[in-house]
């Protein structure tokens, strides 16, 4: 086997449940790629690999467990979630040296399943951006293109994937963070419903929106994460208590897509869009077309206001879940003040970088008297609208298609100074936060210009990611693969 | 304009914030041209619609209240800038 990180997870899994790779083996290998490739894509903030070889001994040592889905398999998990014992930053000052006493219930069921944490991925701080050009320690860069960003704010998951630096990662996905990395990536990226996954032990940004979920280079690896991960958690209260399906199951159990209506908004089609991302995005339609798919007009008519209404709801939840940081009981502290409240305020600012601080004040001023009703409640109910928008197209259709990013991925730098003008780029991913549904993002193919990665997106009812993930797998097998990275090459 | 540079340093003084008077100038513009885009949701009516604060149905639902001992104090302390093994230490309040 020339090299074992070219395997995709499952068939990694594969390979090491029949004792044909060792767990240390795949770990090796993963540090090996991450050698060779981290200089030049700044895709990780640490790499514990003395813990990591000797997880992976352990494992070896004890043998390979069919109860254990994922064992021996190498992953990277985005900083925003808590590790036990290794240092979880959030790609922030603030939480520079932070190194959490209790592990995520999704790091907790991830090592329950055998799995071994490689990496913790770069990210925008506080999972604020669309590039990870917001992160306090290092921009990532793309693969395909090493002058591009990622895409955010789980761009180091997504370029780590693309990279082969894990065979999977998580990331998390407040308005398309999940998303729009993978499709800049060319990966498969997966946001579950909200409440699918718990976000216990998952650093919080905007929590009405906020949704843990896996990204990998398959739509069966992605299936293979999700199932270690989903289920009831007591210690989330917005854990929902209902059964996780088979996601395997589902995808073996569908041939085709016959009988399958693909609702294709409008407003996700038309202007705005960069010609290439709409003919690739167009092509997988037609394979889906293919597979007995049939496309329907459908209307998500409050698409306009989605950008408004998200980032009103998200910078109101953030200025409220980062009042935490103080310089109290963990983060940085600034040690000259002498006050407690001056210590508060020099901590803070001294701590967080430009766009965290900006999404602050505009959250705090939504939220202050006077603006309260004119802001945060009008986008509660404006919220309401584009989920009953869904609900309606879902009465005519199974599932959503349209492009996760109405462009692909920019040039680092180029977008920084303008944050409105980044904000607008989230237009295709944010509605399904506001309405809390499921949405996966696969590869449709590659710019005929750009040669740059193209991710269709595709969204479904509450609950429904084992209609999602057997349909993208349809549609993943339909469609020519990417081939490697051009970046690295 | 919404946000002059006064409005500016008083919102951070709220969000426990400090800027420079030139940045509450470049930040003021910033947030004027953000609240601004987001005055469009003024052009819907909805005055009889129902805010929707969490896609959760039934949202509230809570785990049994017991008490457990989840971690040693020292666990706790272990990230705080200052502690004196029993308690966070902060600066002086008054």
């Amino acid at each position: 086997m020339s090299d074992l990180t070219s395997l995709t997870l499952t068939r990694l899994r594969d390979e090491l449940a029949a004792g044909r790779t060792t767990a240390a083996q795949a770990v090796d290998a993963c540090l090996d790629r991450i050698a060779a490739t981290e200089p030049r894509l700044s895709a990780l903030l640490a790499v514990p690999a003395d813990e990591a070889r000797a997880q992976a001994q352990a494992l070896d040592a004890a043998g390979p467990d069919p109860k254990q889905p994922l064992w021996g398999v190498p992953l990277a998990i985005k900083d925003v979630i808590c590790t036990k014992n290794l240092r979880t930053t959030c790609g922030s000052r603030i939480l520079e040296n932070f190194v959490p006493p209790y592990d995520a219930f999704v790091i907790k069921k991830l090592r329950e399943a055998g799995a071994v944490i490689v990496a913790k991925a770069n990210m925008d701080e506080f999972a604020m951006g669309s590039s990870t050009e917001n992160s306090a320690f290092a921009p990532t860069r793309n693969p395909w293109d090493t002058e591009r960003v990622p895409g955010g704010s789980s761009g180091g998951s997504a370029a780590a994937v693309a990279a082969r630096q894990a065979f999977g990662a998580l990331g998390t996905d407040t308005g398309g963070s999940i998303r729009q990395p993978a499709s800049f990536c060319g990966c498969v990226g997966l946001k579950p419903t909200y409440g699918r996954v718990s976000r216990f032990g998952c650093v919080a940004y905007g929590s009405s929106l906020d949704q843990i979920g896996p990204l990998a280079r398959t739509v069966g690896d992605c299936a293979a994460i999700l199932q270690a991960i989903a289920g009831h958690d007591p210690a989330d209260s917005t854990s929902a208590d209902r059964p996780v399906s088979d996601y395997q199951a589902a995808i073996q159990s569908r041939t085709d897509l016959g009988g399958l209506r693909i609702g294709l908004p409008a407003e996700y089609w038309g202007e705005g869009l960069d010609p290439e991302v709409e003919a690739a995005c167009r092509g997988a339609i037609a394979a889906a077309e293919k597979l007995g798919a049939t496309p329907v007009p459908v209307a998500l008519p409050h698409t306009r206001y989605a950008v408004a209404t998200y980032y009103i709801v998200a910078m109101a939840e953030a200025s409220s879940n980062l009042a935490r940081f103080d310089g109290v009981r963990y983060g940085f502290r600034d040690t000259e003040a002498q006050e407690l409240i001056d210590m508060y305020v020099a901590s803070r600012s001294k701590g967080f970088g430009d766009e965290v601080q900006r999404r602050i004040m505009l959250g705090t001023y939504v939220l202050s008297a006077g603006y309260y009703d004119a802001y945060f409640r009008k986008a509660a109910q404006v919220r309401r609208l584009i989920r009953q928008d869904f609900l309606t197209a879902f009465a005519s259709c199974d599932v959503i298609a349209g492009p996760a990013s109405p462009v692909p991925a920019w040039k680092l730098g180029s977008l920084t100074a303008d944050p409105l003008q980044m904000y607008l780029m989230d237009i295709f991913t944010i509605s399904l936060n506001l309405a809390g549904l499921p949405g996966l993002c696969l590869p449709a193919g590659l710019g005929r210009d750009s040669g740059l990665p193209v991710g269709l997106q595709l969204f479904g009812p509450a609950f429904s990611e084992d209609l999602l993930l057997s349909v993208a797998a349809q549609l993943e097998s339909a469609l020519p693969g990417l081939g490697e990275p051009r970046g690295l090459a | 304009m919404k946000i002059s540079p006064e409005k500016a340093l008083a919102i951070a003084t709220l969000a426990r914030l400090e800027i420079t008077p030139g940045q509450a100038a470049t930040l003021g513009a910033q947030m004027d041209d953000i609240l601004g885009y987001m005055d469009k949701l003024n052009e819907l009516d909805t005055a009889e619609v129902e805010p929707m604060y969490t896609p959760v149905d039934q949202p509230g639902a809570l785990r049994v209240d017991e008490v457990t001992t989840e971690f040693p104090r020292s666990e706790i302390l272990r990230n705080a800038p200052e502690t004196d093994g029993q308690y966070f230490i902060v600066p002086r309040i008054v």
